[in-house]
């Protein structure tokens, strides 16, 4: 499976939560399988879904899923350890982990190599890191919701990217619409 | 005295509903970080580098609080992308209180070397800037932080060691 098939799969779970999606294809692919105005849709900043949805989590109670890639979590790897050291229980990260640098032409990252990032975080301190296969995406994603613990999720696929059209929403309209979904 | 600005800076933050902050700690403003993670008004979030700081406060605005950042100048140089393209691009708002190193008073030279392009970058960036070079300038304050959350952009405060009273 490549990542828009797994966001393909996950969409009915994703649809009800407040999610923060990686820059480039994957927000492109999340827009055009299943556009909400809870979909936060990063245009730039590669690094810092996971750092926006770590604040997002620790400022109001509902869950939020953050949409990381394995090179973006490389980019900031510091987000580990405060991910780790200031946990909040309605906070996701699933880091889609296909091992290349999706949006620059599939060049491979050191998490397609000897990097686990599984293992990084979990050395970082983070108490509740799952990796799964691509196929098992759904189901591990609705059980750490369930659990309301903060959850690592590292799901392994392949590498590919789908053709999307590019989001030409205007930025404060993606943030605007996405606050009003966060205090709905 | 010392102790006193510190506790001024931080309840000018308090008094403007500013409950999440997220430091990069720099030598200046230790009194300050300490003032902040004492606050239990405050949501407290250190960070391993300055943007990543920047994403935990957008993050934290779109949640419905206020955020402020607290960092050295030499952290421009790395969040530039940052600042363009997310805290302005989405327009958010995002006070900065920034120990500017390198100024009178600086006994370590390789600081002076961004200390001179501090101003310049934030001009480029657009980013209002004031630079809290008195000890009265702090009067000011209140309304840098009003004015920050009244437009929805990055303001700098810059505070130098004339304004820390020297190291």
């Amino acid at each position: 499976m490549i990542r828009s098939e797994i966001l393909k799969e996950i969409a009915p779970i994703l649809r009800d939560q407040l999610v923060v999606c990686n820059i480039g294809i994957p927000s492109q692919e999340l827009h055009a399988i299943d556009d909400q105005p809870s979909n936060f849709y990063m245009l730039g900043t590669m690094g810092l879904a996971s750092s926006i949805g770590l604040g997002l989590a620790l400022s109001q109670p509902k869950p939020v899923i953050s949409i990381d890639g394995d090179g973006s979590v490389l980019t900031n790897l510091g987000t580990l350890p405060t991910i780790a050291n200031n946990p909040a229980g309605n906070f996701i990260l699933l880091i889609i982990d296909n091992g290349s640098y999706g949006s620059t032409g599939d060049q491979p990252t050191y998490a397609g190599r000897k990097t686990s990032l599984a293992k990084v975080a979990e050395a970082c301190g983070c108490e509740t890191v799952v990796e799964c296969a691509a196929e098992d995406t759904g189901r591990v994603l609705q059980e750490a919701l369930d659990s309301g613990e903060m959850t690592i999720i590292v799901c392994k696929c392949e590498s590919g990217n789908a053709k999307m059209p590019v989001i030409t929403m205007d930025p404060v309209v993606i943030r605007d619409r996405f606050m009003k979904a966060v205090s709905a | 005295m010392q102790e006193d600005i510190n506790k001024r800076i931080v309840d000018d933050f308090v008094a403007n509903d500013v409950s999440f902050v997220t430091t990069v700690p720099c030598k200046q403003l230790a009194g300050v970080i300490d003032e902040i993670d004492a606050r239990e008004e405050i949501h407290h979030i250190p960070s391993n580098k300055e943007d990543e700081g920047m994403g935990l406060c957008a993050g934290a605005f779109m949640g419905g609080k206020r955020p402020a950042i607290i960092m050295q100048n030499t952290a421009i140089g790395v969040t530039i992308n940052t600042l363009a393209t997310l805290t302005q691009y989405y327009r958010m708002p995002l006070p900065m209180l920034i120990s500017y190193r390198g100024e009178l008073g600086e006994p370590v030279a390789c600081q002076v070397e961004m200390a001179v392009h501090t101003k310049a970058l934030l001009a480029q960036l657009h980013i209002p800037t004031y630079h809290f070079h008195h000890r009265d300038d702090v009067e000011e304050l209140d309304k840098i932080i009003k004015y920050t959350f009244m437009c929805n952009k990055p303001v700098a405060i810059l505070t130098d060691a004339s304004f820390w009273g020297g190291y």
